[in-house]
This record gives structure tokens, sequence and C-alpha cells, in this order.
């Protein structure tokens, strides 16, 4: 549906973008991620046709945004990190022009402005003028006219900067009921969001794509060394040094500042799954175990190594049992 | 077409929905008034001196036409105010984007909000049809020349639009593009001062480029197409350049 292909630009001599190719499928939920000043925003308003880049393609709908911009345009709902309000309209006033400069038929205007505004939870804000719309009420004013003309493509730069948390609930709730029937880029930096609402990943970082994903191999994949989080209930003994002397552990730490809680943070060597070996050790000893889990590394630390060093590859034999960790950690995602 | 009426409406919404509109068509109005009243005034006194040794007086040349002559000033003031926040508002406040990501070609865009600001324009001008009205009640001017000459209003009044949306659209400061705008309009006047001190090469130069001086027939009543290709090529290379711009700034992000 969106397909970008060695994407270059540059202002001056600053490079903005370099050379950035990548693919979005239909109905998919692409998340753009990035430190700030790391190229999304003018991505995006390559893909929208705000912009020429200066090298590369960009094809949006079949269409390519340079040649055959106005077609691609009718495709495109844009959302962009101020949403472009005029403070002397009311919102329905504003969502007509749109729908009207869209292209929507006239016939079907008051119609489409009164569903988009359902929609996104405007409809009490109808009468009020944009310039006096709260923070929230503007963000989602202007996510209802990036799909007032229903478009295939939803382009939304920080859809939820700037909203309460119900607000932002409720927007990706919005965001991930209009997948499928569109696809959606949109770009943030909160990373819990890029988690929960997108299905694949591209991380950004000073013009250049440093990886492309799912949520969950990221994280997987980031997972240097093996870390677990093991508690045991060993009746007094040190079990700290015990699980030291096992084959495999590299290192041992307290997993809590209370001394005597008996849990503890074990490091193994890379792509070596020893949790068999720790649960026959403790019952051996006849000790309790309380728990033993895979650490979770958070997309936040992903993205600090990402981001700040180049993305290690994945050694090849260490794949599927850094999935199966991966999907466990999803899986207990409230707890972490 | 429809794009373009679309853009043209909401300027003019923004106008009337804002003090804008009306602050300007009271500037506008209040000297107006003052000029009127005073040639008025000036022709009814001449008029019965006139009288009295027979002659007679043209209202069209005595009144409409200084009056009207004073109103392209006082226009050349106040058309800043109405082209200043066209291009640099939008690029302020972000709306910009809005217009530049829908499907809507950069021509629609400039030609929507050059109508949008010659629609106040127009609005501005028949505020003054009644003036006009009290001298066709108590007098009988001609309509003829009357016409032409706000033919003339009309033209000029597009040159200047065309002119102020190019300096707009270079800033995203409208203050900035207000004071321009003044200032090459002051000096599409003023340029005109230099014709007879400027001898005979330069001269007919300095009163060909002046904006005003190419009204002076208009408000006689009289047609040249000389004028009017003058103030239409004037607009077609505002409108030119404002593209030209357009594109320029969206190149350089």
């Amino acid at each position: 549906m969106i397909e970008v292909q060695h994407l270059t630009k540059r202002y001056g001599r600053v490079t903005a973008v370099d050379d950035v190719s990548f693919r979005v499928e239909p109905g998919e939920i692409l998340g753009f991620l990035g430190p700030n000043g790391a190229g999304k925003t003018t991505t995006m308003r390559i893909l929208t046709g705000y912009m020429p880049a200066t090298e590369g393609r960009a094809t949006v709908a079949g269409y390519d945004v340079f040649t055959h911009p106005i077609e691609a345009k009718r495709r495109t709902g844009y959302l962009p990190e101020t949403p472009p309000l005029y403070p002397d309209m009311t919102v329905r006033e504003y969502l007509d022009f749109v729908a009207r400069i869209k292209g929507v038929p006239a016939g079907e205007r008051k119609s489409r402005v009164d569903a988009v505004m359902k929609r996104t939870h405007v409809d009490d804000m109808a009468a009020r003028a944009c310039g006096k719309l709260s923070k929230g009420y503007r963000q989602r004013v202007g996510l209802a006219q990036a799909i007032i003309h229903n478009p295939e493509v939803l382009i939304l730069d920080e859809p939820t900067a700037g909203l309460d948390p119900k607000q932002i609930i409720e927007t990706r709730d919005l965001i991930r009921s209009l997948a499928g029937s569109h696809t959606i880029v949109l770009s943030t930096h909160i990373l819990p969001e890029v988690s929960q609402t997108c299905q694949r990943v591209v991380i950004i970082n000073k013009g250049r794509v440093v990886a492309v994903d799912t949520p969950d191999n990221l994280t997987a994949r980031l997972r240097g060394a093996e870390t677990l989080y093991v508690q045991v209930d060993a009746g007094g003994a040190d079990a700290g040094a015990a699980l030291a002397g096992l084959a495999g552990v590299t290192r041992v730490a307290p997993a809590d500042m209370r001394s005597g809680s008996g849990a503890f943070e074990v490091q193994s060597e890379h792509g070596r799954d020893i949790r068999r070996e720790i649960s026959r050790e403790i019952v051996t000893r006849g000790w309790g175990l309380l728990e033993l889990r895979p650490m979770r590394i958070s997309l936040e630390e992903v993205f600090l190594q990402v981001t700040t060093e180049e993305l290690p590859q994945p050694p090849p034999g260490g794949e599927p049992v850094l999935s199966e960790g991966a999907a466990r950690a999803e899986g207990e995602a409230p707890r972490a | 077409m429809r794009n373009i009426i679309a853009i043209a409406d909401r300027e003019l919404r923004a106008y009337f929905s804002s003090p804008i509109a009306y602050i300007i068509i009271g500037f506008f109005l209040l000297p107006f008034g003052v000029f009127f009243y005073l040639y008025l005034a000036a022709f009814v006194r001449q008029g019965l001196q006139q009288a009295q040794f027979g002659g007679a007086m043209n209202i069209n040349q005595n009144v409409i036409r200084y009056v009207l002559q004073n109103a392209s000033v006082i226009i050349l003031f106040i058309m800043p105010m109405i082209t200043m926040r066209t291009y640099s508002e939008e690029k302020r406040s972000g709306t910009i984007e809005l217009l530049l990501t829908s499907p809507l070609t950069d021509v629609e865009i400039i030609l929507g909000k050059f109508f949008g600001a010659l629609g106040l324009y127009i609005a501005m001008l028949s505020v003054t049809l009644p003036y006009m009205g009290i001298l066709f009640y108590y007098g009988n001017p001609e309509w003829r020349p009357l016409v032409a000459a706000y033919l003339g209003l009309l033209l000029m009044g597009g040159a200047f639009v065309s002119l102020g949306l190019l300096i707009s659209s270079t800033t995203n400061n409208q203050i900035v593009a207000g004071i321009v705008s003044f200032v090459v309009f002051l000096l599409l006047w003023i340029v005109g001062w230099f014709a007879d001190s400027a001898g005979p090469t330069i001269g007919p130069i300095t009163s060909w480029l002046s904006i005003t001086e190419h009204f002076d027939d208009f408000s006689k009543g009289i047609i040249d197409t000389k004028h009017v290709l003058y103030y239409l090529s004037l607009i077609t290379f505002g409108l030119f350049l404002t593209a030209k711009s357009v594109d320029t700034e969206r190149w350089r992000g």
C-alpha cells in the first residue's frame, strides 16, 4: 500500500532523511519510532506530498507521490504534528471545508462530517470555534479531518501527543478500529504505544532506518545475554552462590534491595537456556522455587540501544529460544 | 474551479468572522466620506459661481474623478492589511500543511486566495456605491464613465492583491508581510512623481511603472487597453511569482 524506496531528503548540507526504504502492507499499522529530529516528520511530509524528496521514490496506494500527487493525496489522510485548524471556524465549518477540498461530493458532505464527529467524539463541540478548543479536542478534530474523505492511507504524526490518559486510550482504540480498512503509519515517541497499537515498527535515527520488525521480535532480538528472574525460598542458605556455581551462568545479582528476599537476576551465556538446570539444582537442594521467568527487556531499552549503536545481528541458532521468551514476556506485560 | 471557490469562500469567511473585514472597510469609508464631502461641497460652491456666468460644470469630471483618484491612494494604504495574512498566517499556524497535502494544485490554492482577498476588496468598493447613488439622486452624472472608473479600481485592486499575495508567500510573519507590502505599494505610487523631473528618457518609464498613474485615465472614464493590459500583466506576474515562491518554499521545506 505504501512503498518507500531509497528516500533521501537534504536541506542544504543537512541530511534529514538518508536512504530510507520500507513497505507497509494494506491494512497494517506501522509505527515510526525515533528520537526528536530523526527524520520522522520529514518522511511523513514526503509521503503526504507536502514536500518533495531529494532522491528516491515513494508510492502511496499505487500512485507515485511525485508524479501523481493529486491521485495520491486523494487517497491519503494526514494529521500533522500540530493539527491544522483555522481558529475562526467552528468545528463543523472546518470539517465541512476540509471535506470540500478533499473532494467529498456535496451530497455526502453533511453525513460524512456527522459521522467523523461522532467517531472522534467531537460532536459535542460542533459549534465551538476551533481556536477555543482544548488540546485534546484539537487533536481529535485533527484526526477527524484526516479520516473525513475515508482515505485508504492514514499518516498520523504523533496522534496522541498532548492527550490525557483516557483520551490516549480512546485514540488508540480508534486507530486500531481504523486498521484493516485503512493502512496506517503513525509516528510517536511514546514507546508503549508502539507495542500496543502497531504490528510493525520502523526505528529511525539520524535519518537512517536502524531496525524494521515487529515489536516482539525487536525486544527479543536485542536481548544480548539471557537474563532470568529467579526467586528461591532457600531457608536461609546462600542460594546466590549455588546459582553462580551452575554451568553457563555468567553473573548473579540480587534482584531486590531487601536482603533475604531470595530474588536474583541470573545472566547466562548468550543463546543458552539454563532454566532446566536452575530448577533441577533448586529442587535437588530441597529449596522452594517460587518464581522463574525471563526478564523482559522493554522497548525503551531497545530504543536506547538501537539509537545509540548499531543493531547487532541475531545469532542464527538462538532465534527460536528468543522468540519463545519474547512471547512469554509479552504475556506478562502488565506485571513488568 | 470547485476547489478555487472552496478556498475563496473560506478566505472570505475568515475576513468576516474576525474584525479584520469591518476594520478595513471602516478605515476605508472614513477618509472616503471626507473626500466625498470636500469635493462635493467645493463643486456646489463653484457651481453656484459658474451659474452666474452661464457656464455648466461636469459632476463626473469635478467630483467623481477626484474622489476616486483619492480613493486609489487610500486603497494603496489599506491593501497590505487585506493581503498580509493570506499566506503568512497559514504558514505560521501550520494550516498550509492541510492545503498542500489536499488534492489541490498550487494554482487552485493561489487563485482561491486571490479571489478571496479580491472579494473583500469588492465588498469594500461596493460600500461606496450609495455615495454615487446620492449623486444620481440629486444630479445627473453619466453612468458610463463611472463604470469605467470602477473597472479601473477593480483592476488596480487586483494588481495590489497579487503583489501582496506574493509578498505574503515569502514570510511566515504577517507583520513583516504587511510592512513590506506597504513599502512596495508606496514606492509604486511615488515612483510616478519623478516623471516630471527625471528627464525625457527615464520620465516615461517611471510614470509607466506607477501603479496609480494608470488609474488616471479610468478615473476620467476612459478605458484604454494599454492600462487594462498593464494591470492584467501585473496581476499575472504577481500570481506567477507567487506560484514560484510557493514551489521554492516546498523544496526548501
